[in-house]
């Protein structure tokens, strides 16, 4: 069915906060460990240790430099994964009819048993979102670990996708869009949370918190600035002591 | 985007198949039993053996029977199904005019038009992509069904006909270049609407995610020299249309000047081709440090 619904009646997704965000890929590695060893094919890894290693991952992280006109630059570290789009372009490309975006949550699936590997939804994705598997032949894409979050075999503070719950920072949030009280809502209205690459006409439902504002002094460009020309009292006394030695 | 040999072999060879069989389709020429069987035979040989080609790519080809199930929205599904009709349609009137004398016309048209229609479908997998601003453009499909039925033409008989639309569409391929380039910088997409970091300042990659290559880099990170660019402009024009369209408007055009003809110009479509793939840009790359080209300094450094 890759026809897209017209609403879902939950829009799980995530909050990413890029001010909080450290940059230390536990979420990469959680999510690389989940996923391989539970829902569909593992994300296989080609030459791990030889010299041009290279592997399937739902989840990688960017660092970018951020420099304003009048101000330091900042290192902005920023985690990609899929967005579950609304309009979501990939779904409606998928030839097979393995691509699809559920009407219960709105998580966007690939079920492998009918994909033939031919990339074209990956191609559609503006995010970077779907990578196909060196070894399986099929689409991997971020499930939201579909396979946690509705399992009550797992104790209730693990129903989360895997990077949420490894998060050392706490930059990850997970929940329903759709509820405007959730978690997620809140905080997205709160902090002006942004859609990625709006103009591709997506309608992502992550949202992602941008960085607060570094310290004014800093801004102002006040850090080394001397404090006096001339020493007085106390350093005037040492200062004469040490040009005598 | 990488310029998988299979896919450009596809859309080149069956393109141009699926050209000749609309041209026999319209009935020009009119043939029967030899002649028509000949022609027919090429017409197939091009559009299946491109369609083949086209499975070569495929990670999973197990699963490519199920590529025809999602005709409502996916135009690669449409493609598929609309290729198999077409095969289907087109076979009626072939075995009709190779072995009964003659088909109706209203089967030699319906024939056509799908084989036109299936061209279509092909294009609009690249042109649908926004993600791809070089192809998501009107000019996509435009020059795809162009060089089908310039293609096409050059067994029409009709040396005119096959010189004037190979050179209007060679023209349409010289303006798809000029505007290409600035396409991308027109979509909007920028490191700053990828972060959404832009309102703070300037944004530039400053780590990549991964230090060695991923799926992603090998499919959509490719990249060419500028220079290798133009060569292959050049090298596309003179084979894909100036020298066939010479040979269609200057000699007898006989069987034999036809296929030199055609020969040639399906190389230049594929060079032109590989450059259709080879110079597209996904906005993807923005995230792995892309600056979208302003058209007069792209071309001096890259």
């Amino acid at each position: 069915m890759t026809q897209l619904p017209a609403t879902t009646e939950k829009k799980l997704g995530l909050v990413i906060d890029l001010d909080t965000c450290v940059g230390c890929h536990a979420c990469v590695v959680n999510c690389k460990e989940w996923n391989t060893s539970n829902y569909g094919a593992p994300l296989s890894d080609t030459d791990a240790y030889g010299a041009d290693p290279q592997g399937t991952f739902l989840n990688r992280v960017h660092s970018f430099q951020v420099s304003p006109p009048e101000a330091p630059a900042m290192t902005v570290h920023f985690p990609k994964s899929c967005l579950h789009c609304e309009d979501a372009p990939c779904v409606t490309v998928c030839p097979t009819g393995a691509s699809y975006k559920r009407t219960e949550d709105g998580i966007v699936l690939v079920n492998e048993d009918d994909c033939m590997g031919c990339g074209l939804c990956a191609w559609a994705c503006p995010y970077g979102a779907r990578e196909l598997d060196a070894l399986a032949g099929v689409m991997k894409k971020c499930t939201l670990c579909v396979d946690r979050i509705y399992n009550e075999n797992l104790p209730e503070e693990d129903r989360v996708p895997a990077c949420v719950r490894t998060c050392p920072a706490g930059a990850r949030h997970f929940g329903d869009f759709a509820d405007p009280q959730s978690e997620v809502s809140v905080l997205s209205r709160a902090r002006g949370g942004m859609a990625l690459m709006p103009e591709q006409g997506t309608r992502p439902v992550n949202r992602y918190l941008p960085p607060r504002l570094k310290d004014k002094s800093l801004r102002e460009d006040k850090a080394l600035t001397p404090v006096g020309e001339e020493p007085k009292g106390f350093l005037a006394w040492l200062d004469k002591a040490l040009e005598a030695l | 985007m990488h310029p998988a040999p299979s896919v450009i072999v596809f859309t080149a060879l069956s393109g141009l198949g699926f050209g000749i069989l609309a041209w026999l389709g319209f009935g020009r020429p009119d043939v029967t039993g030899s002649a028509a069987f000949a022609l027919y035979f090429l017409g197939y040989a091009l559009a299946v053996g491109g369609l083949i080609s086209s499975t070569l790519h495929l990670a999973n080809p197990r699963n490519a029977t199920k590529a025809f199930s999602q005709w409502r929205s996916s135009w690669l599904s449409r493609e598929g199904v609309l290729a198999v009709a077409a095969l289907l349609v087109v076979a009626l009137a072939a075995i009709g005019r190779v072995f009964l004398g003659g088909a109706p016309a209203w089967l030699g048209i319906v024939g056509a038009l799908l084989c036109l229609a299936t061209v279509f479908a092909t294009s609009m997998i690249y042109a649908q992509l926004k993600t791809v601003p070089r192809w998501h453009h009107p000019l996509t499909p435009a020059l795809f069904l162009g060089y089908a039925v310039a293609g096409g033409a050059l067994i029409s008989g009709d040396g005119r006909i096959a010189g004037v639309l190979l050179l209007l569409v060679g023209a349409a391929q010289a303006l798809a270049w000029l505007q290409g380039a600035a396409l991308f910088a027109d979509s909007g997409s920028t490191a700053k609407t990828a972060t959404g970091l832009g309102r703070f300042g300037e944004v530039s990659l400053l780590e990549p995610p991964h230090s060695g290559g991923n799926y992603l880099l090998r499919e959509m990170g490719f990249q060419i020299g500028r220079k290798h660019a133009d060569k292959l402009r050049v090298i596309g024009l003179v084979l894909g249309v100036l020298l066939p369209a010479l040979l269609a408007l200057a000699t007898p055009f006989g069987a034999v000047w036809a296929g030199l003809a055609m020969a040639l110009h399906l190389a230049g479509v594929l060079a032109i081709r590989w450059l259709f793939f080879a110079e597209a840009r996904h906005v993807v790359s923005l995230y792995y440090g892309y600056k979208a080209e302003t058209p007069s300094v792209e071309r001096k450094t890259t």
